[in-house]
């Protein structure tokens, strides 16, 4: 077993995982954070998707030992206490969710994308969450929410 | 049930577009899906598949597997039932294979280990040995003489005889003489089409955590869209009492029709009963393609005759539909929806049902519609071209509307399909103008709708707040809906019902979420269990007044005396009989449980512009407009979302999504990677137009929307490529490859 | 009587008929005569079915009424995904 510590939304956090762990299982497993989910463990649905040293990952490719010293943000760590993150809250007037397994991914890497380019066109929306899947929505609300989250994040 | 005549006026609650009350939930990553759980002391389970495509199982020897220390248990058939016959044979065969292994992926044996890398590991040391058995894994090739039999014998009495054994099932209906309708025709065009298998493609694999005891009591929590259905089936295949079984579903990412059914949850039963303590399973990506529910693959003829005026004279199709090593392929359902939409005085189809050695198909959306409509609306498309008619006017000209003989046999009530053809027509997108090298398609589309086995509890609390208890699990966002309908017929702030889906020991059975029947369903259980509540109130509140209870109406929340005659009393509020129901009467609650019967049947048209590389064979949607009959959108963003959602997977089925087998038998593209669905560059945004024509068998005229919005994609993507491309395609998906070749023999000649 | 219509494939169970007159005046009772009338449709209806009366399509209830003069056609078990 290795002993890895790291950052996790703020906080300081430990654990002990299999050299074979992965990222994901042990967010998952370990430290009992479920939002980020398993749609294929190989990187190609971006449901796992968190934000490593602020670069969006898909946590189902990275080793858990490879957290140490490393600053993890996941999307419970989206929300200020009380206040949801206005991607959050676009997300729920737009309805830009069905059954929400995706959500968790998408809102982190849609975080990173207002992070950088904080007035995305569409296109940029498009091609920045096209590596995580929705097979509910057809994209349509979840491109709307993400151009209006930017809109009202812009004007704060 | 009829349509409420109080629904004439204006809704309050209904229509709007309020938050769900599962959103913060599922923007926090607070909500529990399958795989979220854990329970103390539970075991990890894992299975092995057969990596071949047919092969007799000589033997199975799990003794070095069980010596392992980490290993708790190992199952194989001989832990679950023996004494299944039909669909529940059918089932149990699927998730653990008997004697024969009938596709690549089968599940052959499962191990509980302390942690799931254990319980991988520890199936590479289960020892099978196989006798390879030649396969079959094409539609068409499984009826031709020599094909290899999948199962001897499993035809039944619909079949007629001396069609090859992998034929299963038969079926036909039709009205008319179509050779007649043909011989008037002006133009009679004939062609054969195929559609390639695609999977549900839901993010979320399949997940559950099981306990079994040996006092045969057991709990189950699972990502399913139907827990009752869930709890009766794997109690059979383990042999338990269904009520023994208490299935509480986690909230599930997706399920397309793929999760209407079960594969792990009863060898993960098994396997918690062998070890005595909690078994978790959840599938890998690679098992989920292998192993779980693909639509079937079709091989289809279909021949329509038309005059030079548009009239269609007579159709006639043919549907091969295999559905994997098992049979009930939904071949009627492509057969009896296809030719749906026209009012046609000859038409005939048939279908039949074809094993193959391919996993067991599972429904997906409209099982069957889709590649009907496909065929027959390609055939329409080609027809208009040729004489140089639009193809929205053909279609008009031919629309069935109330009154009308289906072409599966009865008589339409009411109906939108003509509405949803008036309002394409009438928009935008329709009139707008091509570039070059771009072509449009239109399709319409049917589904019938279902209703089901539905049961509903309401109970008030003392605040004057609302629980809502359903059975039907939440896979797009119904909670909302369903609260909104309590709401609008108690009266009451949309925020004042919460609703729950209930487990399997808390009502009484309901039917899966399935066949677009939750908000149609629930929702009418609903609104009736709110009416039963609303008797109960007013006769609260007659009794405090003293007046007989008829003397006593329900408006806006309140009770309120009938009229002057009734007396003159101060209205009570729902929160004011509420708060002393304890001493007047008791608690209050009301319930429903009806299987209905007027799911009303629905259609749709989709308008569609693609643009095609003739270098590459790559062809992109530009524009999308889906115009669909919802009879009464309850909140209309995720009616929308449903077309949007529907439009999107078509788009995948006809441009890119398929089941590749290998020479091997093998599934070639069990991975996201290499089985490509539709991702967010792919796509334009998709138009939504909402048409409401009530369906008479809701109170409020609710249609299902969900399945519908999958029938007219593929028809009219493929038409709107075969315009852009000026090549007729007739293989689904029109993947650049296949267009590219299409593209380059027209070319040659 | 109730005229039940049958699908198409169903008539060579039935002595070739198209439609077959059934006295009943619920779905169930209808069934339960068709196959009284005609035992090789037994494995068809036994498999599940649904039925149309009037247009409105029952998908498995056997206690709806249905008139003389009704509109009954048979139709196969509809169900969803």
């Amino acid at each position: 077993m290795i002993h890895v510590k790291m950052k996790v939304n703020g906080d300081p956090t430990e654990f002990l995982c299999d050299p074979r762990e992965t990222m994901l299982d042990a967010l998952r497993d370990r430290l009992n954070l479920t939002g980020a989910k398993e749609g294929c463990g190989t990187g190609d649905c971006g449901a796992c998707s968190i934000l490593l040293d602020g670069n969006v990952v898909c946590s189902c490719l990275v080793l858990a030992a490879e957290g140490q010293d490393r600053e993890i943000e996941t999307v419970e760590g989206m929300a200020a206490g009380e206040d949801l993150h206005p991607l959050q809250r676009k997300f729920l007037e737009h309805a830009a969710l069905q059954c929400g397994v995706c959500t968790p991914g998408i809102l982190v890497a849609a975080k990173a994308l207002l992070e950088r380019v904080p007035d995305p066109t569409e296109s940029e929306i498009r091609y920045w969450l096209a590596g995580n899947l929705c097979r509910c929505t057809g994209y349509d609300k979840i491109v709307h929410a993400v151009a209006d989250a930017a809109i009202e994040m812009r004007s704060t | 049930m009829a349509l409420d005549d109080l629904r004439t006026k204006e809704f309050r609650v209904v229509g709007t577009r309020p938050i769900r009350p599962d959103g913060i939930d599922k923007v926090t990553g607070r909500a529990k899906f399958g795989a979220d759980v854990t329970a103390s002391g539970m075991l990890h389970g894992a299975i092995l598949r057969s990596p071949h495509p047919h092969a007799r199982i000589l033997s199975i020897d799990v003794s070095r597997a069980i010596a392992e220390p980490a290993v708790k248990a190992v199952v194989t058939r001989a832990d679950f039932a023996g004494n299944l016959e039909g669909e529940d044979w059918n089932v149990l065969e699927n998730i653990m294979a008997g004697e024969r292994a009938l596709y690549d992926g089968h599940a052959i044996a499962a191990v509980a280990a302390t942690s799931a890398l254990s319980a991988r590991d520890a199936l590479k040391l289960i020892d099978v040995t196989y006798e390879k058995l030649p396969f079959v894994t094409d539609v068409d090739e499984a009826i031709r003489p020599g094909a290899p039999v999948i199962r001897e014998g499993a035809a039944d009495e619909s079949v007629p005889e001396g069609l090859h054994p992998n034929i299963v099932r038969y079926h036909e209906n039709g009205h008319g003489d179509v050779e007649k309708g043909f011989a008037e025709a002006d133009l009679v065009i004939e062609r054969s089409f195929v559609t390639e298998a695609t999977h549900q493609g839901y993010i979320e694999p399949h997940a559950c955590l099981a306990q079994l005891g040996p006092d045969g009591k057991g709990e189950l929590w699972c990502c399913t869209q139907g827990h009752f259905a869930a709890a009766r089936i794997c109690a059979k295949l383990v042999g338990i009492d269904a009520s023994q079984l208490r299935v509480t579903p986690s909230e599930i990412g997706g399920g397309f029709g793929g999760k209407t059914t079960v594969f792990i949850e009863p060898v993960a039963l098994a396997l918690s009963r062998k070890a005595n303590r909690p078994v978790k399973i959840v599938m890998s990506r690679s098992e989920v393609f292998r192993a779980t529910g693909p639509t079937s693959s079709a091989s289809m003829n279909v021949k329509i005759g038309m005059r030079k005026n548009g009239d269609i004279t007579a159709a006639e199709g043919e549907f091969r539909l295999q559905g994997g090593a098992f049979p009930n392929a939904p071949m009627e359902f492509a057969a009896m929806c296809a030719f749906a939409p026209y009012d046609l005085e000859h038409v005939r189809s048939r279908g039949w049902d074809i094993l193959c050695n391919r996993p067991k198909q599972a429904a997906y959306r409209a099982p069957g519609s889709p590649m009907g409509a496909f065929a027959v609306e390609s055939v329409i498309d080609e027809l208009c071209n040729r004489l140089k008619l639009d193809p929205i006017e053909v279609r008009l000209r031919n629309a069935v509307k109330e009154g009308a003989r289906a072409a599966f046999g009865p008589r339409f009530q009411r109906i939108g399909l003509i509405e949803t053809l008036e309002q394409a027509k009438a928009h935008p997108h329709y009139m707008a103008e091509l570039k070059p090298g771009q072509g449009r398609g239109v399709s319409c589309g049917f589904w019938f709708n279902h209703s089901g086995e539905t049961s509903v509890s309401l109970a008030l609390s003392y605040d004057g707040t609302v629980s809502l208890s359903v059975g039907t699990p939440d896979i797009g966002g119904s909670r909302a809906s369903m609260c909104q309908m309590a709401a609008e017929e108690l009266g009451i702030p949309y925020e004042n019902v919460r609703t729950t889906i209930a487990d399997t020991g808390s009502l009484g059975y309901n039917d899966i979420s399935h066949g677009s029947r939750v908000t149609y369903a629930s929702g009418l259980a609903t609104i009736r269990a709110a009416q039963d509540t609303i008797r109960k109130l007013c006769a609260r509140a007659a009794a405090r007044w003293e007046i007989d209870e008829e003397a006593v109406v329900w408006e806006d929340g309140h009770a309120r005396p009938a009229g002057p005659n009734a007396g003159e009393f101060e209205p009570l509020s729902l929160a004011a009989i509420a708060a002393d129901m304890g001493e007047t009467g008791g608690p209050i609650a009301g319930h429903f449980e009806i299987t209905p019967n007027g799911a009303g049947v629905s259609f749709a048209t989709h308008i569609v512009d693609a643009e095609v590389d003739r270098e590459t064979g790559a062809a992109k949607v530009v524009r999308y407009t889906v115009v669909q009959d919802a009879g009464k959108a309850i909140h209309p963003s995720y009616v929308e979302g449903q077309y949007q959602g529907g439009a999107v997977q078509g788009i995948g089925w006809a441009l890119n999504e398929e089941y590749v087998y290998g020479d091997d038998g093998c599934l070639q593209n069990a991975g996201f990677l290499d089985y490509r669905m539709p991702v967010a560059s792919d796509l334009p945004f998709i138009d939504t137009v909402i048409v409401e024509v009530p369906n008479p068998g809701h109170p409020y005229g609710v249609r299902g929307v969900g399945e519908t919005s999958i029938c007219p994609p593929l028809a009219a993507i493929a038409n709107a490529v075969s315009n852009a491309a000026d090549v007729r395609m007739t293989h689904l998906p029109m993947s650049p490859p296949r267009l590219l070749k299409a593209i380059q023999e027209k070319e040659l000649g | 009587m109730v005229d039940v219509v049958l699908w198409s494939s169903l008539r060579r169970f039935a002595d070739d008929k198209t439609s077959v007159e059934v006295d009943a005046d619920t779905v169930g009772g209808i069934l339960s005569g068709l196959i009284h009338l005609h035992p090789a449709l037994k494995p068809h209806i036994e498999r599940g079915v649904s039925v149309s009366v009037d247009g409105t399509i029952i998908a498995s209830g056997r206690n709806e009424p249905v008139a003389h003069d009704s509109e009954v056609v048979l139709l196969q078990r509809i169900k969803g995904g």
